[in-house]
């Protein structure tokens, strides 16, 4: 099933299919190592519901909802 | 002198290598970009001494963050001899994915295993030979931090520096490697430095590349179009960093062993992570460290324990407090047991300075000075003059380092990314992401360092924003202004709390600060909101010798600073206060006839509104003075009041009872002052406001101005707080003074809000 980052739930995990989004925003995402083929574990979500902590390829990084939205994901079966 | 550069991720102990290299004491931190400049040291113990910089931490060579590219450029047109690439072992994956990039350069190059000793404490194994087969540099394991392997990675760096290293690539993939090869003999044809790296950037579409290449844009379009790949199109940026995070994880398993295979298991930091950022614990407990750290240094009450149990005071048992003896008590207890802040400001103050140092009236240097037989104005100067502006600059050393350290603490933990990552929501509201809260609360501390460390904020506007706001954090030398006008605002009027008034004070600066970003955000610096997207390190206990390296570097600072331009401007202040427009010593009595004291005069009506002008006679000129010296260093505030209240003694013919105007906190010296001048406490607060949000200090206002690169930017942002300071302190002054005048300001307020509303949704109609 196909959704993007920011639909996830807490404890979901896939892997990315697809990175879109502006110039610095999608060149930031695959720096930080969120290229198509990683695997994104959902942590959690800020007291205030935004932003989101994953850990991907082995490591923590938060990033807020709007910027999640550009990361489709294939999600992993529970 | 051969030259080694540090680069690395941020937060991979490039700066504790660098410290444990140089054995020098700059700024480390666990949070990612607390290197924002390069800075330099020198490795000693090789054969020939070899300079180390350590360049900002950085998670790519792309041209988006100003860290970026100065780390960058410095690889590339500074050509230092060999590139040190520190790596943190704990997180080989993404820290390769740099080294992916400086291999790129035609620089001697060496990579550091940092952190073994962690991946070992977690039976983790890494076959560094492997490594460095694969990746062709040489790899050596090191802890920056237990301070083994250096002596090995720096004999190979030296080796790796006589050698010269062409570039290579992991971008193997055929296709794309013709591409990159046709672009980079093309380059090499025109005689270009670094052509692989040139060519890659060229194909990725750099702008600052594209920008210095121009020339080369229609053949690399044409190259281009011979190329494509079904997944990117022609993203080749995409493309590119796809391709290195695929090489690097095909590379990656066979190089690591992991004892534990579970991949989500539970780490002490996501224990401690699952309390400090739980969904409805994470915000109260951020506010009540927050609370308990400022409790901490300033409370004169420990846990509140004197209110509880009622303790006697030291007079009531019977206890000499004149004695040394018992003096020394007095630091430690008065009816309650203090903070260890205000201990360690006790201990300073009554026991050095006073005693140790004899700077105070009584101490021995002060007595000795007095009874020198000098002439009667170079024994003013000395005591009155030097000595009570030293002796006031030196007693705000200890709240600053207190504070300083518990900032550190929380820096060096790894909790203030948590903060950040908590606060997000909250700030986004204002148009900053929670970035921005990082450089803000490091304002608290020091304005300096806190505007240096915005450009970890990428979005210009975003930055200047910030830079504004951040002296409304209070800093660690305005605390002194508002713990001495507190003191006398209780000591004197009988009235008020002084954890309440200094802690409404500080409210007072962040509310400010909401309010000017918010207004900024919605007219002169409209923008996107920019993305937060960001690493949060792992917990760790901070390091006793990191801690101690933050607080010399501090006390360095400070005392660098009360030495030179603080007791210099001192000095002025005493002798303008001293000496009328003829050049003509005055007596004590004959003040009101000084230069200082003219020109203030001439100015006081400005200040009128805000309650310290026009309507405090012919003395209220003190406070205008204080205001302009504060201008030079906030330290001067008080330190100025010292000198000030001395002269006032005398002319004034005082009655100061019992007061030492000299004494340290400078409370019995804003006493005084009050007795002259009758000011009101509404006008005492906003004087406090007027302080803090007005133009910092001198090096505050020079680091703002190389921060925004001058020009109307920097312009724009002194008028800003000028502006800013007078409407704040006429408001504190005006509804404390006379309540109703709150609607009208409720209604000016409303006003520009609806007029900003109005004009921004006229502009975006007219966009649509």
């Amino acid at each position: 099933m196909e959704k993007t980052l920011d639909l996830f739930a807490v404890g979901n995990s896939g892997i990315v299919k697809s990175v879109s989004g502006e110039g610095q925003i999608k060149r930031r995402l695959f720096d930080m190592g969120i290229t198509p083929g990683a695997e994104i574990y959902m942590r959690k979500a800020a007291p205030l519901g935004d932003p989101i902590e994953v850990t991907v390829r082995g490591y923590e990084l938060t990033l807020r909802k709007a910027e999640a939205k550009c990361v489709v994901m294939e999600v992993k079966g529970q | 002198m051969k030259r080694f550069a540090l680069a690395g991720n941020p937060n991979c102990g490039k700066t504790t290598l660098f410290n444990s290299l140089t054995g020098s004491t700059a700024h480390v931190g666990n949070w990612p970009g607390v290197t924002v400049d390069k800075r330099d040291g020198v490795y000693k113990k090789l054969d020939e001494p070899v300079a180390i910089v350590d360049l900002p931490g950085i998670y790519s060579l792309s041209p988006y963050t100003p860290e970026e590219v100065i780390a960058r450029n410095y690889i590339l047109d500074e050509k230092p001899d060999c590139v040190i690439n520190i790596v943190d072992a704990t997180n080989l994956e993404r820290n390769l994915y740099l080294s992916t990039q400086i291999m790129e350069i035609d620089v001697p190059m060496v990579i550091a295993l940092n952190m073994m000793d962690a991946v070992e404490k977690a039976g983790d194994k890494i076959d560094e030979k492997e490594l460095e087969k694969r990746l062709g540099v040489p790899v050596v394991k090191i802890s920056a931090l237990k301070e083994t392997g250096l002596k090995e990675l720096m004999e190979r760096a030296f080796t790796e520096s006589k050698k010269s290293r062409a570039g290579v690539t992991v971008l193997n993939d055929t296709a794309l490697a013709h591409l990159i090869g046709d672009v980079k003999i093309a380059l090499k044809g025109q005689n270009v430095e670094n052509p692989l790296f040139h060519a890659i950037k060229l194909v990725e579409n750099d702008s600052i590349e594209v920008e210095m290449h121009k020339e080369t844009e229609n053949m690399i379009d044409e190259f281009k179009k011979t190329f494509k790949d079904d997944v990117f199109g022609d993203d080749f940026e995409a493309l590119i960093a796809d391709r290195r995070y695929k090489y690097i994880a095909k590379n990656f398993d066979s190089v690591v062993s992991r004892k534990n295979k579970e991949k989500h298991a539970m780490t002490k930091s996501d224990k401690a992570d699952r309390v400090l950022t739980h969904r409805i614990w994470g915000i109260p407990i951020f506010l009540l460290v927050l609370f308990g750290i400022f409790h901490l240094t300033f409370s004169e009450d420990l846990l509140f324990l004197g209110k509880i149990f009622s303790f006697p005071g030291l007079e009531d048992l019977g206890v000499d407090i004149e004695a040394f003896g018992g003096q020394l008590l007095a630091c430690f207890y008065d009816g309650a047991v203090f903070s260890p802040g205000v201990i360690v400001n006790n201990l300073w103050n009554n026991i050095i300075v006073n005693y140790g140092l004899g700077f105070g009236e009584g101490g021995w240097l002060y007595n000795l000075i007095a009874e020198s037989g000098m002439q009667s104005w170079a024994i003013g100067l000395i005591n009155d003059g030097i000595l009570a502006g030293l002796g006031s600059v030196l007693s705000f050393l200890p709240p600053i380092l207190v504070l300083f350290l518990f900032f550190s603490i929380l820096e060096d933990s790894g909790y203030m990314a948590r903060i950040a990552f908590i606060l997000d929501r909250a700030f986004r509201k204002f148009g900053l992401s929670g970035r921005a809260f990082m450089p803000m609360i490091m304002g608290f501390g020091c304005s300096v360092p806190a505007m240096i460390n915005t450009r970890t904020l990428a979005d210009e506007k975003e930055r200047t924003a910030t830079i504004r706001v951040i002296p409304f954090f209070s800093c660690g030398a305005k605390l002194p202004i508002l713990t001495a006008i507190a003191g006398a605002i209780i000591a004197y009027f009988g009235v008020g709390n002084a954890d309440l008034i200094t802690y409404s004070m500080y409210l007072l600066g962040v509310v400010t600060a909401i309010l000017t970003v918010l207004l900024m955000r919605n007219t002169t610096l409209k923008g996107e909101t920019p993305p937060f997207i960001m690493e949060l390190p792992a917990y760790h206990l901070p390091q006793f010798k990191n801690l101690m390296a933050h607080l010399w570097d501090k006390t360095k600072h400070f005392i660098k600073k009360a030495f030179t331009i603080i007791l210099a401007s001192t000095i002025v202040i005493w002798l303008l206060t001293h000496f009328s427009f003829s050049w003509q010593f005055l007596e004590e009595e004959e003040v009101n006839q000084s230069i200082l004291a003219q020109l203030s005069m001439f100015v006081q009506p400005i200040f009128t509104p805000l309650g310290f002008g026009s309507q405090l006679g012919q003395f209220g000129w003190v406070f205008v003075v204080a205001a302009v010296a504060g201008l030079i260093a906030k330290e001067n505030v008080i330190a100025t009041f010292a000198t000030l209240a001395a002269c006032l003694v005398a002319v004034a013919h005082l009655d100061i009872g019992t007061l030492d105007i000299a004494a340290e906190e400078g409370v019995d010296a804003v006493q005084a002052m009050i007795l002259a001048t009758n000011i009101t406490i509404p006008a005492l607060i906003s004087f406090i406001a007027f302080n803090m949000t007005t133009i910092p200090c001198f090096a505050a206002v020079g680091t703002a101005k190389a921060e925004l690169q001058g020009g109307k930017r920097y312009g724009g942002t002194l008028i800003f707080w000028l502006a800013t300071s007078y409407i704040v302190s006429c408001m504190v002054f005006t509804v404390g003074s006379w309540w109703w005048t709150a609607f009208i300001w409720a209604a000016a307020i409303a006003v520009v809000v609806t007029a900003i509303v109005v004009k921004n949704k006229k502009q975006n109609k007219a966009k649509a």
